[in-house]
């Protein structure tokens, strides 16, 4: 291994003296306590570093050694359910409740395991060997560097996660030795067979996301808004309720005070599919903002890399990053200490292409074994002073497929999702028809498209209406304007903390929506038929409209189905009585 | 452990706060130095950047006076350390841990690093007590919890002092009378002498001053030190919290002054300025102050904490309030225009937010119907501020009778519930806030179902 000595340090970058060659980007132990470091340049003799935890205590003259391999992680059946800083080390219980730099000592864990292969198979790269047993079942891959034939088996049973368990010897006649586990560098993405294209929508169990702006399996979706908006509640509204198999959430420069909620949370939480606590399908990664700021700028590529290893093994994953405007500071922030001319905003130019390497990660793929699955990114921002023209949102915004814009003003009147639909966009729309149409809505496009019509005439009217009063608009737009209020209270509000309305399935949407259209078409009919709008106003139905999401849950589908028959008693019941008052 | 050294006539160039001296020990980064020169106190300061030869000192200090020659450096090996121990509680320090008033230096029990160490977030619990301040419009609306950071994002001229000190002189648990064990840490980060004195007035007023200790860094000592008393003070918070288990109330004022030296400092290094002139890392600093709240699990103590700051220019998307919006959780907002009017303590309660609040109120916690009149009262305050613009245009005869009633709520609101002349127990404030939604129309009322109006609001649903 090669060594060098500390010439120079402030900060968290330091500058070494080499003895043998070093390669860029080759991760580091520095000192005696071996903190984490990663060569970021080389010139000649001299190489510079980043160091991932706190630096204080280093001084000229102290031993950096190389580790001859490019920062990596170790993948295997020890994450899901595990909470890790943002160099996937496990932060347990076992340590004092602050955090002390240097290498912690390595815990070993023990899992029961049938293997799917024999003595004498042949093994692709990417493959799955072997599948561990309970709580949750997982499979074991061959690392997509190895392939071979199986030598030397162990028996099945228990065994610890550094054991090797078989052999592989390739065409060469290199041997690889398997364990649970195996490294993979962060920056690089796990290899693949094949990209495919958009087939089905993850759903979310939000509303306003579903219906209107979904987001495909495979996509990339951002959540950008200013502080208080909401971002961090909805994050975990989708990290609990959407139907992906896996979910990565890393809290990238956060508060502490969250991540111990989603702690406290996930294990009480029931997936309402499986039935198991939520957690059992979480791996939290947690970079708190008080924590080193290097290791900020790698929590993002461990995340990505947990959920490329989940998604090899056939699962759709989620990765929830919370804030990506977190990790651009953090590259701004190691940018500036290494003297990097600053681009826009003091980010560094190459700001944009790292965004785009991020969000190109997610796809759905065919893994190297064969295997169809899929990693969907959903990135917050946090621009400041809630701008969204700042160089991160912007960025983002060429790279991803749905964008769901949070507003201040929704947020501050307690409305949320705080999702502002006019400005929110998703583009996989027509793809995701399809898979609506097969599970048995084929007016989705078209509902859809009325109720942004609605919403946007919304915005129109009500411009007008601060200038002439409500009152005075024709009655058709007065109708428009109380339905566009109706979808607003009755569909795209969905209260996270509610336990009736937190999740909301598929068929309750396309329900809810049609209840909600149907009230349109009749109310548009009845006043053009004369009837005052103010008489509408005053349903008696209005109010359980309003409160639609709350007042019909999961399991009241068939009562939510039979509304329409009761709009149309009450309109029935106004029609006589309207021509009188008109 | 290495002893102590003494560097004499080692420095070759000050500039600003920075101090260039040649290495002639052995020292390694962040590790505390003292600046002595002629017969004057020592000056704090740390090492920022090594190199073979040559080593930079940030002085956390003023520099003026010092020389090339004459000019002594002593080196600690370790970075800057507060001896924390019994007795820190009735006292007043400098932003250097030092005695102010008089009495003796406090007894070390444990050195512990100034900067803290950040907590493992696996060890923290989730806050959840609610805490009753007396003030209905955080009580009900904003309500603060055991190990939360909420900032009062204020302005000049604005009651910010005085609303701080009666927080901490009342807040508690409910149910109990303050037999706990509680403790207030106050910092004054760069505050007149007049501010400084009227908080410790309040506290002693109250009989709460043998439960304070104050960190005074006045308006007129030097800027660097302001990076250091809400350092000390959050190390002593730390001790008081974790290791003697009380729970802490931890004051920053005035973090703007803060964020100003921070901003001063780093142009004295020529570091790239972000926006406005505030270092890059600005948000990593702030986090590195705030983050230092905290419940830990297994360990009885808890600290809160309630930074002050006032909004350059009235501008909540200054960078100050900005990044402590991102990092804290929630915002209290202070109002000129509510003031003017003479309401007190004048919250503008829309873009306040306590992010906690759900996970200490509701069911078990406070009154199973609270959190549905919280979100009843943004919502309808939302709508009635919403009306008054339309009112204002058109007048009020203009508008549909439904909207002039949120006018008419949101007079209410302001006046019977807002403003306040005395402490309100959580019981009085929740009944304040049902009282001023009387005579909105139940139809309009969707954040309350229909049994949470019956019992509140009376049967008569009239739509």
């Amino acid at each position: 291994m090669s060594e060098a000595r500390i010439t120079w340090i402030g900060g968290p970058v330091l500058k070494a003296c080499a003895t043998g060659p070093f390669s860029i980007f080759e991760a580091l132990a520095v000192g005696e306590r071996r903190l984490l470091g990663e060569v970021i340049q080389l010139r000649g003799d001299e190489l510079v570093a980043q160091v991932y935890e706190d630096t204080t205590g280093l001084e000229p003259g102290v031993t950096v050694v190389g580790l001859e391999r490019p920062l990596s992680v170790t993948l295997g059946p020890n994450l899901l359910g595990g909470i890790f800083d943002g160099l996937l080390r496990p932060l347990s219980l076992a340590t004092d409740y602050q955090i002390q730099p240097g290498a912690a000592e390595r815990v070993f864990a023990r899992h029961r395991l049938e293997f799917t292969v024999r003595d004498g198979d042949t093994l692709s790269a990417g493959a799955v060997f072997a599948r561990t047993v309970a709580p949750r079942p997982q499979s074991l891959l061959v690392p997509p560097s190895a392939s071979g034939r199986v030598e030397a088996l162990v028996e099945p049973g228990e065994h610890r996660d550094d054991e090797t368990l078989l052999v592989l010897v390739d065409d060469s006649g290199r041997r690889h030795e398997l364990t649970m586990q195996h490294d993979w560098p962060v920056r690089r993405s796990r290899p693949v067979r094949e990209r495919l294209g958009v087939n089905a929508p993850m759903i979310t169990g939000q509303r306003i996301l579903d219906t209107l702006f979904p987001v495909a399996r495979g996509g990339r979706a951002a959540l950008p808004g200013g502080f208080g908006t909401g971002k961090t509640v909805l994050q975990e509204a989708l990290a609990k309720w959407c139907d992906a198999d896996v979910i990565v959430y890393v809290g990238c420069g956060e508060r502490g005070n969250e991540m111990a909620e989603v702690l406290d949370e996930f294990p009480q939480l029931e997936d309402p599919r499986t039935g198991r606590p939520l957690a059992e399908r979480t791996v939290i990664i947690a970079n708190t903002s008080n924590m080193p700021v290097a290791a900020r700028e790698a929590s993002i590529y461990t995340a990505i890399t947990v959920a490329e290893y989940f998604r090899d093994q056939g699962l759709n994953v989620a990765l929830m990053a919370d804030s990506t405007s977190r990790w651009a500071e953090a590259l701004r922030e190691v940018s500036g200490r290494l003297g990097e001319l600053p681009g826009e905003a003091g980010y560094p130019a190459y700001l944009s292409s790292r965004l785009a390497e991020f969000y190109e990660r997610a796809a759905r793929v065919t893994s190297l074994a064969g295997a169809e699955g899929s990693v969907t990114i959903i990135g917050a921002i946090s621009p400041p002073s809630g701008d969204f023209s700042e160089p991160v949102t912007l960025h983002t915004k060429r790279y991803v497929r749905c964008f769901w814009a949070l507003d201040r003003q929704r947020a501050q009147a307690r409305f949320y999702p705080a999702i502002h639909p006019l400005q929110s966009y998703g583009s996989d729309v027509q793809e995701l028809a399809d898979w609506w149409k097969r599970s048995g809505n084929p007016d989705w496009l078209v509902q859809r498209q009325r109720v942004l019509e609605l919403l946007e005439a919304q915005a129109h009217l009500e411009r007008m209406a601060r200038i002439v009063g409500r009152d005075a608009l024709p009655p058709q737009q007065q109708v428009r304007l109380l339905c566009a209020d109706l979808v607003n209270e009755g569909f795209l509000r969905q209260s996270s903390f509610s336990k009736v309305d937190r999740f909301c399935s598929p068929p309750r949407q396309v329900a809810m929506l049609s209840v909600l259209l149907h009230f349109a078409d009749r109310a548009n009919a009845a006043v053009a038929a004369g009837v005052p709008p103010a008489r509408l106003v005053a349903l008696p139905m209005l109010r359980q409209l309003q409160r639609l999401g709350e007042e019909f849950g999961e399991d009241d589908l068939l009562r939510l189905r039979q509304l329409p028959r009761q709009i149309d008693y009450e309109f029935d019941q106004l029609q006589p009585v309207a021509s009188h008052a008109s | 452990m290495q002893a102590d050294l003494l560097l004499e006539n080692a420095v070759t160039r000050i500039e600003g706060p920075l101090l260039f001296a040649r290495r002639e020990a052995r020292v390694g980064l962040n590790a505390a130095v003292e600046v002595l020169a002629g017969n004057g106190p020592p000056r704090l300061g740390r090492v920022a950047a090594l190199d073979e030869t040559s080593m930079v000192i940030e002085v956390l200090e003023a520099t003026s006076g010092l020389a090339l020659r004459g000019t002594r450096i002593r080196l600690h090996p370790e970075p800057l350390l507060f001896g924390v121990g019994p007795n820190l509680l009735g006292r007043v320090f400098d932003s250097v841990g030092r005695p102010l008033d008089g009495g003796p230096p406090v007894a070390a029990r444990t050195r512990r690093r100034i900067e803290g160490l950040a907590i493992n977030p696996a060890w923290r619990a989730l806050p959840r007590d609610f805490i009753e301040t007396g003030i209905a419009t955080i009580d009900v609306m904003n309500s603060l919890v055991r190990g939360q950071k909420l900032p009062l994002f204020s302005a000049g001229g604005l009651p910010h002092d005085r609303l701080a000190a009666e927080i901490a002189q009342r807040a508690r648990l409910r149910g109990t009378k303050g037999e706990e064990s509680f403790a207030v840490v106050f910092a004054g980060i760069g505050v007149p002498h007049d501010t400084a004195d009227q908080f410790r007035l309040a506290m002693e007023s109250s009989g709460a001053l043998g439960h304070t200790a104050m960190f005074l860094n006045l308006a007129d000592e030097p800027g660097m030190q302001r990076l250091l008393a809400p350092r000390y003070a959050l190390t002593a918070a730390e001790y008081l919290a974790f290791e003697e288990g009380r729970h802490v109330l931890v004051i920053l004022t005035d973090m703007t002054n803060y964020c100003e030296a921070l901003r001063e400092v780093s142009a004295s290094h020529g570091e790239i300025p972000g926006r406005k002139g505030y270092p890059g890392y600005m948000y990593s600093d702030l986090a590195s102050v705030y983050e230092r709240a905290g419940c830990i699990r297994g360990r009885p103590g808890t600290l809160t904490q309630l930074p002050i700051l006032t909004m350059p220019g009235d501008d909540i998307g200054h960078p100050i309030p900005d990044l402590t919006g991102y990092i804290t959780e929630g915002q209290i907002v202070l109002d000129r225009e509510l003031d003017r009017r003479g309401i007190y303590p004048p919250v503008r309660v829309l873009p306040s937010l306590s992010r906690l609040m759900d996970a200490g109120i509701g069911a078990g916690f406070t009154d199973p119907d609270h959190p549905a009149l919280a979100h009843q009262l943004f919502a309808a305050y939302a709508r009635a501020l919403r009306v008054r613009v339309l009112a204002s245009v058109m007048g009020e005869q203009g508008l549909p009778e439904s909207d002039r009633r949120f006018l008419g709520f949101g007079e209410r609101f302001e006046r019977q519930f807002v403003h306040q002349e005395s402490a309100r127990t959580l019981e009085e404030s929740l009944a304040a806030g049902w009282a001023v939604l009387q005579g909105l129309p139940h139809g309009e009322l969707t954040r309350l179902s229909n049994a949470q109006i019956g019992r509140h609001l009376g049967e008569a649903a009239h739509a």
